[in-house]
């Protein structure tokens, strides 16, 4: 590589004056390090915040993961690692959890990581005053008191959740919750310094004032232009911890990233729509591709604002059948997306998909399918249904829009496109709930299926399509503490496929090009969590 | 003269309060709304949102409110979107960058363009002439979101010479890929007008007098055609100079240089009230204050023009 | 949107001359005009884009919004080929690029010429009726386009854009707002010759109404300056919806636009698919060397100075 940018000319200088490196637990005996420990990656927009309570998207909470560490850590399968939480024991009532804290742990300003800590980042998230877009995680995580401490009916202080000593935290729920140790791995969830918050206010999160729990700490924050993470000496598993900078670069353009990737300024960087065949052939050892578990759909709205149409079931079957999916994946994606049928991604953590008999059908059989049941409904090439597609400005949603629009026309219907910037489409959606079909996504909070299927019940503010089916409710409540979820689980997505509320097209896969040298970073994460602690850069 | 520009400034006042209550306006009628995600918020979530950042208050107040903090405390408030970040942050981040590649293509523009221009007057008609009308055509059509990509490709995977993007003020490196891409368009419009008024100088009769009388090519060009042959490209750079040094959403977008361009764009369309009024202020007031500073200008190198 | 105004002043001047006796001032620039190879070529140009627009459909084999399964997603299939009538090749989506670039020339030709003609007649009216009445109306309005001109117009184009959802008729308001400005100042300072002039006083003094004064004696003689600005503008229209359409804010699909579609060809140029930026290209390139030559030439034939 000719270009040596002042990014990584910037890095070899932090390397070349940080004292020579002990191999790590986590490189295998034998690997020959790299000089230069830096790891770069790409961002398609900056992050908004970098405040563990008021986060909410999911790169946000990727960079936080590096910086803070909470309760549990994740590993590559998904499953739960001890980070702060050396232990817990659980009540009877499978009510009341009790952590036992990492006596060794620091925040980079020396102080210790307490459970206080945690009481006072969880009061903040659920605090009126904080305004946290995010308050909602604390009320789906069912600690005791959560709405009404949310809605500013009651103190911070009644949440459930309270430090016994210093190292030792008691959550008590409102209800036993099954995924409730999952959840511990979000950003969210995870610990802030008191004393640091309230000195500087909103600026706590500034480089020069910032403090962390986590393998590394902020140096730098250029909106638009980079994020510069560095090793933290005080993280109590330092002498662990090989990678000694972490940077972050937002390019809006993913061509314009997949360049700087080939000219070797990127380490990581998301494979453009319908490129990773190409590059997989050129690159084999760069290309990858692993199942993410978020799910795209179009979802019917069959409130009162939407057509009368959609409020026949049958035409929602035969909407949902209309939509070829293998091409939507094969030809324009292409990047190791799977076709769903169900709204729940398929590698979810202990999910088991209902028997969908038109996930099996032939193309020619949907089809056929599809337009006797328009016909039923009463449509046909004299009286053709009409219906417009809503999807927000995104070349790939576009990309999809126009296929669909394409495959219903096919049998019969007529579907005009509505493109809106973002924030006018959130308004079509969640607030004046005012479109026909629209195209919705929705990514795992946690890796258990009830992050998707809660979306749909009647009093979920996600709900856009104002879909109201007491049966589904009534699973989905049942399963809050029914000693098998998944049997309920399995039994919602059947309801979901036969009442079809929306119309599940694909499920996500993560397609990256990835710097061969980048060893111990996560290739099969549903969650796509990473670790920069656990990664290493080998030599050339 | 000073009461002219006292006039000027006087008039400025009003214009910049007219903007800030229209965009004011704009803004808060647009539909929309900065705290929405694809995660619906619920309604008491919302509310409290609306709380902290004081969009509960009438329209009315919430301007007075405004003005009162941006006259008296310079304080242009917390972002909207960016919650570790006020606007005063942004911009301060924000603004050096762009204001460094906009000035050094303003730079490149007026000198290549400038030179290009009288050059190819002087040898009318020569290769030279050609070339340079050529090239300054094809670079006025070619938009720069085109160029963009060729510039990266050419530059950082072909030759491996510059960084596809990023931004450091220490590396003139970072900065050559921003100029060449924001400049070039300006450098073709300079090479223009500043050939065919050279050309329209050198016809006329005080040239011509001038060489009548045996001065050297050289004298009467520098001494007699120059200025008057650049009254209408100081025209052009007022205005140019503005919209450079305000940056452009497309270098900002390609090359990741973190200036204000995309702050601008984005805080439009993710109704980040704050910066987006923080940005049209700090904007509308370069305008003001540029196109009074080409006025003066003008009116030094042609002094026709009274005022 | 910046113009040569010195040039576009001197144009005003010359046009609105009283006719000498002898041949009128139109036949001796059609005359200069035939002469100049440059304006003849970009006529040529013109007509072939605007045939190219009108009867493109009729050669098409294909319509712009079917998809065709047989070559999507397949790169090595989806170049131009006449044995399966994609002249062009086809997009990212397998759509047929001929059929598309005549429908995205289309639009961008009536972006081009509606916006500009907003742009001139607004300015033209705006500036005409400001500079007659004079006094205090003139003050104040110009003042309110000193104020126009003082506000980021990318700022108001995009909040349009957004609040009133993305329309064909939205954009060439749009487009055509921004840019008369600049019209409405030059005509004011013509009309304030104009008004000087024996005619209009005589018109006046018998008691013909103001604006038919403006009707009759005024607009007339701004008839050149206002065809000339209008054919230079239309290029920068059809540039500045390339740069909406960059933002993702242009046309709602199917429809497309020449700048749209460049857009997503630069996106993919590197991935062996070059077709898709070059067709387009072309005919934007074209489109507005024609323009630009036809713009230049008529001014050049209407305010011949002595080269």
């Amino acid at each position: 590589m000719k270009t040596l940018t002042a990014l990584s000319a910037l890095a070899l200088a932090a390397a070349a004056a940080a004292p020579a490196l002990a191999q790590s637990d986590h490189v295998p005996a034998g690997t020959k390090l790299a000089k230069d420990q830096t790891y770069t990656y790409w961002l398609q927009d900056d992050i908004k915040t970098l405040d563990p309570d008021l986060n909410q998207s999911v790169e946000g909470n990727e960079m936080l993961l590096q910086l803070f560490e909470g309760l549990y850590d994740q590993d590559n399968e998904g499953n739960l690692v001890p980070a702060l939480a050396v232990s817990y024991d659980l009540s009877a009532d499978k009510k009341v959890y009790t952590f036992h804290l990492r006596k060794e742990a620091k925040w980079s300003n020396g102080d210790p990581v307490t459970a206080q800590d945690f009481v006072y980042g969880w009061q903040r998230v659920a605090n009126p005053k904080t305004a946290s877009e995010y308050a909602y995680y604390i009320q789906l995580m069912n600690l005791e008191n959560a709405d009404d401490v949310v809605n500013g009916k009651k103190p911070v202080t009644d949440l459930g959740v309270k430090a016994l000593d210093d190292h030792t935290l008691q959550v008590t729920l409102s209800k036993p919750t099954a995924f409730f140790r999952e959840m511990l791995t979000n950003a969210t969830t995870f610990p802030v310094p008191e004393k640091v918050v309230k000195k500087y206010g909103d600026d706590w999160t500034k480089p020069e004032h910032m403090v962390t729990d986590g393998a590394y700490t902020l140096k730098t924050w250029d909106i638009g232009a980079k994020i510069v993470m560095v090793k933290s000496d005080t993280y109590w598993d330092a002498k662990n911890t090989t990678l000694t900078q972490v940077t972050a670069i937002p390019i809006q353009d993913t061509d314009q990233a997949l360049r700087r990737y080939m000219a070797g300024e990127l380490d990581r960087v998301q494979i453009p729509a319908g490129q990773y065949p190409r590059l997989k052939k050129e690159y084999p050892n760069q290309a990858t591709s692993h199942p993410y578990s978020c799910t795209y759909a179009y979802r019917f709205n069959v409130g009162p604002n939407g057509p009368k149409a959609l409020k026949d079931v049958r035409v929602r079957k035969a909407l949902s059948y209309g939509i070829n999916r293998d091409i939507i994946v094969n030809k324009i994606l292409k990047g190791g997306q799977k076709p769903a049928y169900t709204w729940t991604h398929w590698d979810t953590a202990g999910f088991k998909a209902p028997d969908i008999p038109y996930a099996k059908w032939s193309e020619a059989e949907r089809m056929k399918k599809a337009k006797a049941l328009l016909k039923e409904a009463g449509y046909g090439p004299d009286h053709p249904l009409k219906l417009s597609i809503t999807y927000n400005t995104s070349s790939d949603h576009k990309k999809i829009a126009i296929a669909v629009q394409q495959f219903w026309k096919a049998i019969g219907v007529q579907a005009t496109l509505s493109n809106y910037e973002w924030k006018v489409y959130l308004d079509k959606l969640n607030k004046e709930h005012d479109f026909d079909v629209a195209r919705v996504g929705w990514c795992a909070d946690y890796n258990e299926p009830s992050t998707y299927l809660d979306v749909n019940v009647s009093w979920s503010d996600q709900n856009s399509g104002q879909w109201d089916n007491a049966e589904y409710d009534k699973v989905m409540k049942d399963s809050t503490t029914a000693k098998d979820p998944q049997a309920d689980y399995t039994k919602a997505s059947k309801i979901l496929a036969d009442d079809m509320p929306l119309a599940p097209i694909y499920a996500y896969a993560k397609a990256d090009m990835i710097n061969p040298h980048i060893k111990g970073i996560f290739t099969k994460n549903v969650m796509n969590y990473w670790y920069a602690k656990d990664m290493y850069r080998t030599a050339k | 003269m000073i009461v002219y520009i006292l006039k000027r400034l006087a008039v400025a006042i009003p214009t910049l309060l007219v903007l800030i209550i229209v965009s004011y306006m704009l803004m808060h009628f647009a539909p929309g709304n900065p705290f929405s995600s694809e995660r619906a918020v619920s309604p008491e979530i919302m509310k409290n949102l609306d709380a902290k950042y004081g969009l509960n208050l009438p329209l009315w107040e919430q301007i007075v409110h405004y003005l009162w903090q941006v006259v008296a405390h310079f304080d242009f408030g917390p972002s909207f979107v960016y919650k570790d970040r006020t606007v005063n942050d942004i911009i301060a981040q924000g603004f050096p960058v762009t204001l460094t590649y906009g000035f050094l293509s303003f730079i490149a523009a007026v000198a290549v363009g400038v030179g290009l221009g009288i050059t190819s007057a002087i040898r009318r008609n020569s290769w030279l002439d050609y070339c340079a009308v050529g090239l300054s055509i094809g670079a006025q059509v070619l938009p720069n979101f085109v160029m963009a990509p060729i510039l990266v490709l050419i530059f950082t995977l072909g030759l491996h010479w510059l960084p596809g993007g990023g931004w450091s003020f220490h590396d003139p490196r970072f900065w050559i890929l921003p100029v060449i891409a924001l400049s070039t368009s300006y450098m073709a419009s300079i090479t223009r007008i500043t050939r065919s008024s050279m050309l329209d100088v050198l016809g006329s009769n005080h040239i011509r007098t001038a060489r009548a009388k045996g001065l050297p090519n050289r004298k009467v060009i520098l001494r007699h055609a120059l200025k008057p042959a650049l009254v209408p490209v100081v025209s052009y750079l007022g205005p140019a100079f503005v919209s450079m040094i305000t940056g452009s959403v497309i270098v900002d977008v390609y090359f990741s240089t973190g200036g204000i361009g995309k702050s601008f764009v984005d805080s439009a369309l993710n109704r980040d009230y704050a910066v987006m009024m923080g940005v049209t202020i700090l904007l509308g007031t370069l305008t003001i204050l540029f196109n009074l500073v080409v006025d003066i200008l003008y009116a030094w190198i042609d002094p026709k023009i009274r005022y | 949107m910046v113009f040569d105004e010195t040039k576009m002043n001197s144009l005003a001047d010359a046009t609105s001359q009283p006719d000498v006796a002898g041949r009128s001032l139109w036949a001796d620039a059609r005359r200069r005009f035939f002469r100049n190879k440059a304006a003849l070529l970009g006529l040529g140009l013109l007509i072939f884009v605007v045939c190219f627009a009108i009867f493109g459909n009729y050669i098409a084999a294909w319509n712009n919004s079917d998809i065709d399964y047989n070559v999507m997603g397949d790169a090595s299939l989806s170049g131009p080929s006449l044995s399966n009538g994609h002249y062009f090749g086809v997009d990212d989506l397998g759509r047929d690029l001929f059929a598309r670039t005549v429908q995205g020339t289309q639009i961008s030709l009536l972006v081009g010429i509606i916006g500009s003609a907003i742009a001139v007649i607004v300015g033209t009216v705006y500036g005409a009726i400001a500079g007659y009445f004079g006094g205090r109306v003139d003050g104040v309005m110009m003042r309110i386009v000193d104020i126009l001109l003082a506000i980021p117009y990318m700022f108001v184009l995009i909040l349009l854009l957004v609040m009133y959802g993305r329309s064909i008729g939205m954009l060439f308001v749009g487009v055509g707002l921004i840019s008369w400005l600049e019209m409405s100042r030059i005509v004011r300072g013509q009309t304030l010759t104009l008004k000087n002039r024996d005619y209009v006083e005589a018109a006046r003094a018998i008691g013909v109404p103001p604006l038919t004064i403006i009707r009759r004696h005024i607009l007339p003689n701004l008839v050149g300056v206002v065809v000339v600005f209008a054919t230079l503008l239309v290029p920068l229209m059809i540039l500045t919806e390339s740069f909406i359409s960059f933002l993702g804010l242009g046309v709602q699909e199917p429809q497309t636009s020449l700048g749209a579609l460049i857009s997503e060809g630069a996106g993919t140029m590197n991935y062996g698919t070059l077709w898709q930026l070059a067709f387009p290209l072309f005919f934007f390139i074209i489109t507005l060397f024609g323009f630009y030559f036809v713009g230049d030439g008529l001014r050049d034939a209407l305010d011949p100075k002595e080269r």
